[in-house]
């Protein structure tokens, strides 16, 4: 089937809870209600043939109400079609339904997503941050979060010293000397007494 | 009337069967021409440490012969890429593994200084928490650069108190380094000159 078809089976079947599609540059974006997405998808798997799910991500667009969205990126290998899904999900009330009971590859994709936005998904099989470390405090990549990141506490392990530091912008993000006579001067480098002496108070 | 006696070690001396040295030369010796690099390969600087100990470039002509992934096995950990906070405790604990004599290099820009991530997840440099003995600078280095950082290193190796150090529980306080942290550059394999330790 087709993508036209399958857009226009999809609307047929969910019609309030699915918009209309947006068609830009030969690609296909609908939005779906954040109650129905599960049942989204797995309509679209078992009828419409949309066997793989490309991308799962969270996005911060930070400003608007709802603040944040997950963004679905299904792809039918027998047709080659792409269908792109988004819901909107609000910064009061940060839970979407898991898809890993339609696509197993997304339990990893949502992990990410909750680890960089907070973003929690029902039902989820196993909810834990995957790219920082368990009890790392912040979502990372909000966008008030700082590129230089804040000081927290690292788990206990080998290392004596667990402190995470926030990385030196020097009025950055990225200050260079471009012609000094030396790395240290082109590149500099903010030395670790001076940060003792910030105490690590965010970016400097 | 005493006659010098001629020894038959001494003959034995000029015709370099028998060499005179002190055990800081001979060890200092034997250690530097038989260091095993670690190979902690984190990122992308992990291809070009492949290239160096593959034919082309070929690490095992100074003497590092293979790259022996325990760190019961090796002498020199050569960090080639970029450290994430989540992996530096990974890091830390496979160098306090190693056993003694043991060096350290940074390869490239990340494991240096962070390198282009001034970022919360990434370790501003792995000297935060290593002891580093030679810094190369790249993304990547070259080859050729890793290959003198390990002549680099292999200086500092034969300057070393070996006897005494023996005697000592911590090597790293002994260890003098007169004119700060030795950085490689990683562009391009320079000539060894009297500025270059």
């Amino acid at each position: 089937m087709t993508l036209p078809q399958a857009i226009e089976k999809l609307q047929t079947h969910f019609a309030a809870a699915v918009s209309a599609p947006v068609e830009f540059r030969g690609e296909f974006t609908v939005t779906v209600n954040r109650e129905q997405i599960a049942a989204v998808c797995a309509f679209l798997k078992a009828e419409c043939d949309f066997a793989m799910l490309v991308d799962l991500s969270g996005v911060d667009n930070y400003g608007t109400d709802p603040r944040y969205a997950v963004v679905y990126e299904l792809c039918s290998l027998t047709d080659r079609s792409h269908l792109r899904l988004k819901v909107s999900v609000p910064e009061d009330d940060l839970l979407v339904d898991s898809v890993t009971g339609v696509w197993r590859t997304a339990d990893w994709h949502e992990r990410e997503a909750f680890d960089m936005f907070g973003i929690r998904f029902r039902n989820h099989p196993n909810l834990k941050r995957i790219l920082m470390w368990d009890g790392y405090p912040y979502h990372p990549l909000r966008k008030d979060f700082p590129l230089a990141g804040l000081p927290a506490e690292l788990p206990a392990t080998a290392i004596e010293a667990g402190q995470v530091q926030t990385a030196s912008m020097n009025g950055g993000p990225f200050v260079t000397a471009p012609g000094a006579r030396t790395a240290a001067r082109r590149e500099p480098r903010q030395s670790d007494t001076a940060l003792d002496r910030q105490d690590n108070k965010g970016t400097n | 009337m005493s006659a010098r006696v001629t020894l038959g070690v001494d003959q034995k001396v000029e015709s370099r069967d028998i060499l005179i040295t002190r055990v800081d030369a001979a060890v200092d010796w034997m250690r530097k021409n038989s260091v095993w690099p670690m190979p902690m390969g984190l990122a992308c600087c992990g291809i070009e440490l492949m290239a160096a100990g593959a034919s082309r470039f070929d690490i095992a002509r100074f003497g590092a012969e293979v790259m022996r992934f325990s760190p019961r096995q090796s002498d020199l950990m050569i960090v080639a890429g970029t450290c994430v906070y989540k992996m530096a405790g990974v890091v830390k604990r496979v160098w306090d593994q190693m056993a003694e004599p043991k060096w350290c290099m940074a390869m490239g820009a990340c494991a240096s200084t962070g390198g282009m991530y001034r970022s919360y997840a990434v370790v501003q440099g792995v000297d935060r928490f290593l002891p580093v003995d030679v810094y190369i600078s790249g993304c990547p280095p070259r080859p050729e650069a890793v290959l003198e950082g390990l002549l680099a290193i292999q200086r500092q190796i034969q300057q070393e108190p070996a006897l005494k150090n023996m005697k000592r529980a911590d090597r790293a306080a002994s260890y003098a380094q007169p004119q700060g942290p030795i950085i490689i550059r990683g562009d391009y394999a320079p000539k060894v000159t009297e500025g270059n330790t």
